[in-house]
């Protein structure tokens, strides 16, 4: 085993977790190419089989909780269904509107389940790596709900109606749209995805870096510090637990403000010129 | 004493405070709300959520930032 080398490393200065600690190598190695001068691995990693194990448990809970109903639920498809009706109720009746909010409820649902569990697999032993720390898959998600909110908008209002209901902001005349025109467009159609992508991506990065400074830190300063600085370690490894509990938090809220905010942008591309 | 590190993420902890006094002034705001008319709190709740996200891109921007520049 190398312990005896990394802790001759470590003992030479503490060297603190970064980004570069999210790079997982590829499961059984992979070949590497080069694409437009960036050199890349070609191979399965660690989150793509995440993402699988994900979308299979999600399918396979929802299916066992669906697959006998009785009028009198059971607890397995009690909760299934209080987990439906919380999706459907707090976030598509109450954001989309009662009148079309039926259609998007599969999507929301799927969606918020989907990016609920990939989050969990940061705080789950064994698994301990959230999915949506590594960009591209948050920007295939951040990608799919642009193009439904858009497409959902054109096919109500037509391409032109669309542009002027998401651009020109109503009550407003003169040359002040001639500054806000272009704003508006920035802000609802080119950032949007942008910002709904880098906040589930940044806050997966943010905290599971988070932990594992705590987690290093404390082995750090309890194996190789001065003996007072001994407890501090302890101390690090008490916070570490506390902030574990934050973190499932996030995890949770970070999934529902991104079908939340789903289901706010299908709303306003839904809503009606006033 | 020495330090080293990136003068980028003491940039971006001075950026965080503003998003950080804003997310508290909205929810200090939903909070009071919620007290006067508990029943309105399903139709703040979403709002209060979307005034968070919406505070806390500029967090996220910053972050983004300190890890690329």
């Amino acid at each position: 085993m190398s312990f005896v080398g990394t802790n001759l490393v470590r003992a030479e200065g503490f060297t603190p977790p970064g980004p570069g600690d999210f790079n997982l190598p590829p499961i059984g190695g992979g070949g590497e190419f080069t694409f437009l001068g960036q050199s890349m691995v070609l191979g399965v990693t660690k989150p793509m089989l995440q993402l699988v194990l994900a979308a299979v448990l999600v399918y396979l809970f929802f299916r066992a909780a669906s697959a006998k109903r009785a009028m009198v639920p059971g607890k397995l498809q009690f909760a299934g269904e209080s987990a439906y009706g919380f999706v459907r109720n707090s976030i598509g009746r109450d954001i989309i509107g009662s009148h079309d909010f039926m259609r998007f409820v599969p999507y929301l649902f799927a969606l918020f389940f989907f990016i609920l569990l990939n989050n969990f697999f940061g705080s789950i032993p064994f698994i301990q790596f959230p999915t949506f720390s590594r960009s591209g898959m948050v920007y295939a998600l951040a990608a799919l709900s642009w193009i439904v909110y858009n497409a959902v908008g054109m096919k109500k209002h037509g391409f032109v109606g669309y542009l002027k209901l998401q651009s020109v902001p109503s009550g407003i005349t003169g040359p002040m749209l001639l500054l806000l025109v272009p704003l508006e467009f920035m802000s609802n159609i080119l950032v949007r995805p942008v910002t709904l992508a880098l906040r589930l991506f940044a806050n997966m990065l943010a905290g599971h870096l988070l932990l594992i400074l705590f987690a290093l830190g404390g082995e750090y300063l309890l194996l190789h510090g001065a003996t007072l600085v001994k407890p501090v370690g302890i101390l690090a490894w008490l916070l570490f637990i506390a902030i574990s509990f934050l973190e499932l938090l996030i995890q949770f809220l970070q999934a529902y403000v991104f079908v939340l905010l789903n289901a706010m942008y299908i709303s306003g591309a839904l809503a009606d010129e006033h | 004493m020495e330090l080293t590190g990136s003068m980028n993420m003491i940039g971006y902890g001075l950026a965080a405070i503003g998003p950080g006094v804003g997310i508290g002034l909205i929810f200090a705001a939903y909070i009071n709300g919620v007290a006067r008319q508990p029943e309105a709190q399903s139709r703040l709740q979403s709002i209060a959520i979307l005034g968070f996200a919406l505070a806390e891109a500029l967090a996220i921007i910053g972050i983004a930032l300190a890890f690329v520049l």
